[in-house]
């Protein structure tokens, strides 16, 4: 979550799901929370019932505008556009909360004169290379290497004046042109979440997969934290930039690196280029000032955690025997490699990319081109089952399939990390049918055998593997042991580190991922089993209940929650304070005492210096208005990549540092032969690509075959009527589905154009009890410039009767 | 004391939790489908499906798009309809308020069928016996909430005693009203004498499928229900009669 990560230090929903509660506004944009997180959407209603104000935002009248106080509509593709009229009419009408961008933000800064942007580039775009000098995106510097500031915010150098410049281009007749929101309607939405910049008051603004899946995506999440940032509403109750994950567990999976880009706890994965030692490493890696000074201390100690005894200070604590990156293996380019017949096997383990990976034509002929395939599901899914799929000759795969049975969550126990960072002990329901194994013994399995298999070897590739510390057991593994590792701990003894605070880059200390250090802070104490709540009168922080990271604090940058001075902008919803007569274990006075753990240096004054830095993890301590990305430090609305229309911000049509995949089955679609916008989305009734959802009869019953939603307006002109069969065809593939005519979608007026839009859920394929096209044979192998996610909310399709 | 279901449309957002919760509590099939066109799904009320979410697409008075929800499923009505023509006592009402189904006492003669002014009992073909809800009376009874409430994740659906929900509904109602919905009203206080099954609606009864003023329906069984009387007294006398005949005979 590069995005989060860039503006605010943490790649991670700011609050947590309880504490919406606390907003006097709740923006839902990118995301169908009613629709996808039906459970939790009752903190919504909560927070309505207190007299929040609910807005959505959505191409659609989805199930969350239902319950909506104001719906605006907007074109898929154009979210930029309309945050960036969020962000014109803050700044136009002065509605920002001034002292906390003053002091909080760097919006003070002085950028570097030669600095800029002009059609749509910012300065240093190289139209040869196709990429950014960022020499120029920089701070004029004091002697001392601070930033230059002007706290007035009128030079015109500041963050704040490029920001208002940046930003004056988006007007509300600019966002009705772009978006096809209807000025008022804009306006409405606007001025309504416009109202939490008055100190005390509180916006959450909460998104899902329909902001991560866009080309510009990283660009559009950092539009929301501007925002927020102007109308400080970041590190209060109430607040925040708030991701939904769309899985029990994905935080987690991201705090404990499933990426390819990181290891555990966010530490950067070296690569062979830039990281040849550790020295160059912990060199190039750790930044002079902010909390990430510590980063040696916790890279050393991961090196510890997995390589043990092997891992010394002689040896670089084992650094060479760490995989170091080539090339980028995030997972369009995987699957391109894997078409190009770079990849021989494949383990695949809660997924299901025959359907869920776009472009899935081409991820099921990838599939073709192994040599063996892994599959562990609970069901014969649509990847295990890809050699016998539509259009495939069975005789002609020579892929070797496994397919391994796999228990369920509810016959599993360990640790989930929900959206807002709490590790959650699970127990396990019932034991698993037949031969279904957990994640966590195949895992183990796995590593014990192929330990067993590469015994005795003296080669030196294999030393790494040998090297590694595996003592979890020899069936189930042991999870509260990984959990401990994982916590910390001195190795001397063994004993548990009581926080990432302890930890040290001398090998003294090993830690499997220093941000959730403290789960474990002694013997037998496992904090994610921590089962004490709050009463529901409360703010809700419930710091008894689970652990969060990190060191359970519950509301990330809190010490914005009080101004400058150290006292809460809302004394109703104050999460810390700086209480001057309260005495330290060392008999001085005054520390930050509060509901929630103070996110910040306790002891740490607010006329001290650095006092008035809330956010820890950056550099200079202050909120990143201004922070570079690969396509620039401010966003700036591009049309997605395939769009019917002209960019009319700018002449760069689409981001020009978006990842566009070349093979010969990344087709891209011309907008004459392709003139409607298409996204996709997710229903209540099926889980991501159905493989369990699709095969309970209950969930089938409701909700039994893929269908295309289309407005009143495009279905009579297509001669479709509700409920009969269509064909929607994009240029990878086409897919057969139920026409859903509607009244919730509405066709967009751009100037004197008009612009429909269709939708399609993405949960169907070919196996299971309902089966169906899947709406991903229609998607691109088109990444996002940052995290190369895929382009899957906003691509053109054709729609005809079948 | 009467126990009643509160649904409140304005907190629904149709995650139809409480459609699988009662299918799985009572153990009911699901039904073969085809999406048709609307979200709504199965179609209607029957025996396999006791309860289901409607999907309402409608404009509000202010000529703005509104998608509104409802939870619906047998009313439990004080003037119960089903339990006054029932014949055999199959139907009959818990001290608690609920009109619940003994099923080994069914005839599956479907007067209750005709007679539901809401359209709610099915006839089941495989049993030859018809089925609802019944307001889950083995839960209640054992100090739980119905299945469907005990699922619902915003408490769109609570239950409780009667006279609680009812002034909880008008204050709710109350809110909907001050925050500019007009169409904001309580169904079932009133309508039979009371329903065991309370509504918070949006709009009017009839754009959720409501009855505006839902009739004692006795009346319009009544015709059939005389035949049948009717035609058992005839048959009756005829046998009689035939028997006298035949007795007579052999007397003779």
């Amino acid at each position: 979550m590069p995005g989060l990560g860039t503006s605010f230090g943490r790649g991670a929903m700011t609050n947590h799901w309880i504490d919406v509660k606390n907003a006097d506004a709740v923006l839902i944009m990118g995301s169908n929370a009613a629709e996808n997180h039906p459970i939790a959407f009752k903190w919504v209603l909560a927070a309505m019932e207190r007299g929040a104000v609910l807005l959505s935002v959505d191409p659609r009248f989805s199930r969350t505008s239902a319950l909506a106080d104001l719906y605006a509509p907007l074109r898929s593709g154009t979210d930029i556009a309309f945050l960036g009229g969020m962000i014109n009419h803050v700044l136009r009408n002065n509605l920002f909360q001034r002292e906390y961008v003053g002091e909080y933000t760097n919006a003070s800064f002085l950028l570097d004169p030669a600095f800029g942007f002009k059609d749509g580039y910012f300065t240093g775009w190289d139209p040869e290379k196709k990429t950014y000098d960022r020499a120029t995106w920089k701070f004029q510097v004091e002697a001392d290497g601070t930033p230059k500031q002007d706290g007035s915010l009128r030079d015109p150098h500041t963050v704040f004046q490029h920001l208002r410049r940046h930003f004056a281009r988006y007007t509300p007749e600019m966002v009705e042109r772009v978006c096809g929101t209807p000025k008022a309607e804009f306006l409405r939405v606007a001025e309504a979440f416009a109202r939490t910049g008055a100190p005390g008051k509180a916006g959450t603004i909460m998104y899902a997969m329909g902001w991560t899946q866009h080309s510009k995506a990283t660009q559009l999440i950092r539009t929301a934290a501007i925002l927020q940032m102007l109308l400080g509403n970041i590190g209060v109750a109430g607040g925040g930039v708030n991701a939904l994950r769309g899985l029990s567990n994905v935080q987690g999976s991201t705090d404990m690196a499933l990426l390819f880009h990181i290891l555990p706890g966010y530490l950067g994965m070296p690569t062979r280029k830039d990281h040849p030692t550790l020295a160059a490493y912990l060199e190039k890696e750790t930044p002079k000032t902010g909390y990430w000074v510590n980063k040696p201390k916790f890279f050393v100690s991961l090196l510890r955690a997995w390589y043990g005894e092997a891992a010394t200070k002689d040896n670089e604590f084992a650094y060479q025997y760490l995989p170091k990156n080539s090339a980028n293996y995030s997972y369009m380019d995987l699957f391109e490699a894997m078409y190009a017949g770079k990849l021989k096997g494949f383990i695949v383990t809660g997924q299901n990319p025959a359907v869920s990976g776009p472009n899935s034509t081409l991820e099921r002929k990838a599939l073709e081109k192994l040599e063996w395939l892994v599959v562990r599901e609970l069901f014969e899914t649509e990847t295990a089952a890809f050699w016998k799929g539509p259009g495939v000759d069975p005789a002609k795969v020579q892929t070797e399939v496994f397919l391994l049975p796999s228990s369920t969550h509810l016959e599993r126990e360990g640790s989930y990390t929900n959206s807002g960072r709490w590790l959650q002990w699970k127990w396990k329901a019932a034991d698993p049918p037949g031969d279904a194994r957990s994640d966590g013994w195949f895992a183990n399995q796995l590593a014990l055998r192929l330990k067993a298999l590469y015994a005795g070897s003296r080669a030196p590739t294999d030393r790494a593997f040998l090297a590694l510390t595996w003592d979890y057991g020899k069936e189930e593994p042991d999870l509260e042991k990984v959990l401990a590792e994982v916590n910390g701990y001195t190795v001397a003894d063994r004993k548990p580190v009581k926080s990432f605070a302890f930890l040290a880059d001398d090998g003294s200390t090993a830690c499997g991922n220093w941000i959730y250090s403290g789960v474990f802070p002694a013997e037998g104490q496992n904090r994610a089993k921590s089962r004490k709540a709050d009463p529901p009168e409360s703010l809700g922080i419930n710091a008894g209940w689970a652990f969060s990271w990190p060191v359970n604090r519950r509301i990330l940058y809190n010490r914005a929650s009080a101004d400058p001075r150290g006292k809460p902008w809302n004394q109703e919803k104050a999460l810390i304070w700086w209480d001057a007569e309260a005495e330290l274990p060392d008999g001085k006075k005054g520390k930050w005492v509060g509901v929630d753990v103070p996110d910040f240096r306790p002891d740490l004054a607010p006329d001290a210096k650095g006092g008035g830095n809330p956010f820890i993890m950056r550099p200079d301590g202050k909120g990143g208005i201004f922070a570079p990305l690969a396509e620039g430090p401010l966003p700036e609305h591009y049309e997605p990549v395939e769009s019917p229309v002209k960019n009319l911000l700018s002449n760069v049509q689409a981001n020009p540092m978006a990842v566009i995949y070349k093979a010969d089955l990344d087709k891209l679609g011309d907008p004459k032969e392709f003139p409607i916008v298409a996204t996709t989305y997710r229903l209540t009734e099926h889980q991501h690509t159905g493989s369990i959802t699709r095969n309970l009869p209950w969930l089938v019953e409701m909700m039994p075959n893929l269908f295309c939603e289309m407005s009143r307006e495009l279905a009579e002109e297509k001669g479709i009527r509700n409920g009969a069969p269509v064909i929607v065809r994009s240029a990878r593939g086409e897919v057969r589905a139920i026409a859903a005519v509607t009244g919730r979608f509405k066709p967009f007026k751009l100037g004197d154009r008009v612009v429909h839009e269709v939708g399609i859920p993405w949960h169907w394929g070919f196996m299971g009890l309902a089966k169906g096209d899947s709406a991903n044979m229609l998607t691109p192998h088109v990444g996002d410039a940052n995290t190369r996610i895929q382009e899957s909310k906003a691509f053109l399709v054709d729609v005809r009767k079948a | 004391m009467a126990k009643a279901i509160l649904v409140d449309t304005s907190k629904c957002i149709a995650c139809r939790g409480c459609q699988v919760a009662c299918k799985q509590w009572h153990g009911r099939r699901a039904e073969p489908t085809r999406f048709q066109g609307s979200y709504e799904n199965p179609l209607a009320l029957s025996a396999q499906t006791w309860r289901r979410v409607g999907f309402i697409e409608t404009a509000g008075g202010d000529g703005r798009l509104r998608w509104r929800f409802i939870s619906d499923a047998c009313k439990h009505c004080t003037d119960a309809s089903c339990l006054a023509v029932c014949p055999t006592g199959a139907l009959f009402r818990r001290t608690w308020g609920a009109v619940d189904l003994n099923q080994d006492i069914c005839n599956g003669c479907r007067y209750c069928v005709a007679a539901c002014p809401f359209g709610i009992v099915a006839f089941n073909e495989e049993s030859g016996r018809v089925n609802k809800c019944v307001l889950c009376p083995d839960r209640v009874e054992a100090g739980l909430e119905p299945a469907c409430v005990t699922t619902c994740p915003t408490d769109a659906l609570t239950f409780g005693d009667r006279d609680q929900l009812l002034s909880q509904a008008k204050r709710r109602v109350a809110e909907l009203q001050a925050k500019g919905e007009k169409g904001a009203q309580l169904y079932g206080e009133r309508e039979l004498s009371g329903l065991h099954q309370l509504f918070v609606l949006q709009e009017r009864p009839q754009v959720y499928g409501l009855p505006e003023q839902p009739r004692f329906a006795v009346a319009s069984v009544f015709p059939s229900s005389v035949t049948s009387v009717l035609a058992s007294v005839v048959m009756g006398v005829t046998a009689l009669v035939a028997f006298r005949g035949r007795g007579g005979k052999g007397e003779e």
